[in-house]
């Protein structure tokens, strides 16, 4: 069902804003009257409208500069000017400066149910062309999830199964996996794709900051609030929000979160008006989020409200035949947006890639290949455009038993230090495994 | 003495015929009684001498600050051309959900045009709007529906366009509105 459009009337004599006023009521709109510009602006502040049908002749700030404030705190807005005849040539100022029309008082009524219905009709068009770009922008992010491997696979089949419930979602996974794409193929495979997809990054902002960037702000809340501002959780209704780095939240904002969980209703900081929103929460996290409810870190409550569904995403050193596909994706990608044609990747510069280790995962890999487009040749991507061989000598160590020790850690981390499978793994007998780890006094995590 | 009464209240002078017969037609439409009043106002008060127009915005207050005892909706009819200051013309208002609407049948004349005039294009005019401004009073709003009475009318050609009757949508709305 359509919206209804809301209408504010700005204008100084009263028989001009009650003709408008009975004229649009009459039609159907939302409408409000303002007196003065001053006023319109307060009223602005507190809530949106679609038109604002504005005099240009004020006593105090006149229309013209009402219109320049308007416009710097939304640009979009249609504004609408209303002039005698006399100043014309204010209204085309008024145009040059983003009016979005004019009338000459007084007008046709004809001329006004026009004015209004191509305003309406633009309103329905942006709204449209809004939800079509939310709709593009979540099936590039289905395409974004690249991997032909057995572990990205589970990934997928794991994402559209918990797609269609409306269960909380922690997706873990070391950093630059892509944990971030896969709340989006959630998010844009599920019935609230066409609502907004609101991501929070909590590790970057403050306990206070996250506070009112999640619950929103009422106008003088605290210094600088100069406006009221809607919250993460109002913005994403009917949608999901994705609170990336969960773990790092504070204490007093895990019970703030989990109280919202459980009521889906909140106040904005320095209000007390109870807002409800219904929203969806993904969240993720690096961090062993089990371990730190063990060590009392992180609130059992919350992890058990979060965690009804686990996502692990493997790092990408456990599913390196992905990394060609990956590869031709970003090359794809980043000679597409330098406007360049795709370059080919030299077969042994493709070999060492999948032989590295990719501490940083996907991230890094992208970081790699828009290097080696960017400072390429742009005939072939060879050993020469990648940064392998330094990374490799940092990421490692300096001698050969520390390279055979961090090598054989990891392997057995890999294997859950199953001594059969690492073993196989690494092409020795189990014998030579116990005697590597005994020589390198390797020992199982947390032991 | 019927509360539930409308009163359609002549401030000029109209063919008997022409009241009776929109009368008729309201208290079809509506299904209430409708009565036939005439009113006395001196127009000059509300003549605007630059635009040689009357101010319908304060005819529809005078016609509003009337009180009819018997009387829960009061439609006063003139034959003089009405304005609003942000507007050109008008063939009448209301206020929306409110007991009182105005309305005139200077612009709906064929003569008025420089045509042969028509005294049954005249009455339907005129019925039509008499129902859609008393639609207004009901708190109907203006509907989308092409042959609908609350279908909003610029120009005498649309009026010529919708019937004198609610759409489905309207009556539905009308009977929610009212519990008839």
């Amino acid at each position: 069902m359509a919206r209804k459009i809301s209408i504010l009337i700005v204008d100084d004599e009263d028989s001009v804003r009650d003709s408008l006023y009975n004229w649009f009521i009459e039609d159907g709109f939302r409408v409000e009257c303002a007196e003065n510009a001053k006023k319109a602006l307060t009223i602005l502040e507190s809530g949106e409208f679609d038109i604002i049908l504005a005099d240009i002749k004020m006593p105090g700030m006149d229309g013209l500069e009402m219109l320049r404030r308007i416009k710097s705190l939304k640009k979009d807005s249609i504004v609408i000017v209303m002039t005698a005849f006399a100043t014309v040539d204010t209204a085309v100022k008024a145009l040059k400066d983003g009016a979005y029309d004019y009338v000459t008082k007084p007008f046709d009524p004809d001329d006004l149910t026009h004015l209004i219905r191509n305003a309406t009709k633009q309103i329905s068009l942006t709204d449209e062309n809004e939800n079509l770009k939310k709709k593009v922008i979540s099936l590039e992010n289905v395409e974004d999830l690249i991997g032909g491997s057995e572990a990205m696979k589970n990934v997928l089949r794991e994402v559209e199964s918990v797609a269609q419930t409306n269960s909380s979602v922690i997706i873990t996974g070391e950093s630059g996996t892509g944990k971030e794409l896969v709340a989006r193929a959630i998010h844009s495979n599920s019935s609230r794709k066409y609502f907004p997809f609101v991501s929070v990054h909590c590790g970057a902002l403050t306990e206070s900051l996250l506070e009112s960037e999640l619950f929103g702000h009422e106008k003088g809340a605290f210094t600088g609030a100069m406006y009221n501002r809607k919250g993460r959780f109002e913005m994403a209704d009917s949608g999901s929000i994705f609170l990336d780095e969960i773990a790092t939240i504070s204490t007093k904002m895990q019970v703030e979160l989990l109280r919202v969980l459980e009521s889906k209703t909140f106040t904005r900081v320095g209000g007390n008006k109870e807002i409800s929103s219904d929203f969806r929460v993904i969240c993720a996290t690096n961090k062993d989020l089990k371990n730190m409810v063990e060590k009392g870190t992180f609130r059992e409550d919350l992890y058990y409200r979060l965690n009804v569904v686990n996502i692990q995403i493997p790092p990408l050193r456990d599913r390196k035949e992905d990394i060609p596909l990956l590869v031709d994706y970003f090359i794809k990608k980043y000679c597409t947006s330098m406007n360049k044609p795709a370059v080919p990747i030299d077969q042994s510069a493709l070999k060492r890639l999948q032989e590295f280790n990719f501490p940083g995962n996907i991230r890094e890999l992208e970081n790699m290949i828009e290097r080696a487009i960017v400072v390429g040749t742009g005939k072939k991507i060879g050993l020469q455009d990648l940064p392998l061989e330094k990374t490799m000598v940092n990421n490692f160590a300096e001698s050969l038993d520390d390279f055979e020790r961090a090598f054989i850690l990891q392997i057995l981390n890999k294997y859950n230090w199953n001594i059969s499978r690492t073993a196989k793994a690494l092409k020795v007998d189990r014998v030579t495994l116990y005697n590597k780890i005994k020589k390198y006094d390797l020992k199982l995590a947390g032991q | 003495m019927n509360l539930q009464n409308i009163t359609l209240i002549s401030f000029g002078y109209f063919g008997k015929d022409i009241l009776e017969k929109a009368a008729g037609a309201v208290s079809q439409e509506f299904n209430f009684p409708v009565s036939i009043k005439e009113g006395h106002i001196d127009l000059s008060e509300f003549y605007d001498s630059a635009r040689r127009q009357y101010n319908g915005n304060s005819l529809l207050k005078q016609v509003d600050s009337v009180s009819l005892p018997d009387s829960f909706k009061t439609l006063g009819i003139f034959n003089v051309d009405l304005f609003i200051p942000i507007l050109t013309f008008i063939f009448g208002q209301a206020f929306l959900g409110g007991k009182t609407g105005i309305a005139s049948i200077y612009r709906l004349d064929n003569e008025r045009y420089g045509m042969v005039g028509n005294s049954q294009i005249l009455l339907n005019r005129f019925t039509k709007e008499v129902v859609h401004e008393l639609g207004h009073t009901f708190g109907l709003i203006h509907c989308l529906n092409p042959s609908c009475v609350m279908r909003s009318s610029t120009y005498v050609e649309d009026i010529d366009q919708k019937t004198q009757n609610l759409c489905i949508r309207c009556r539905e709305e009308f009977v929610s509105l009212t519990g008839v």
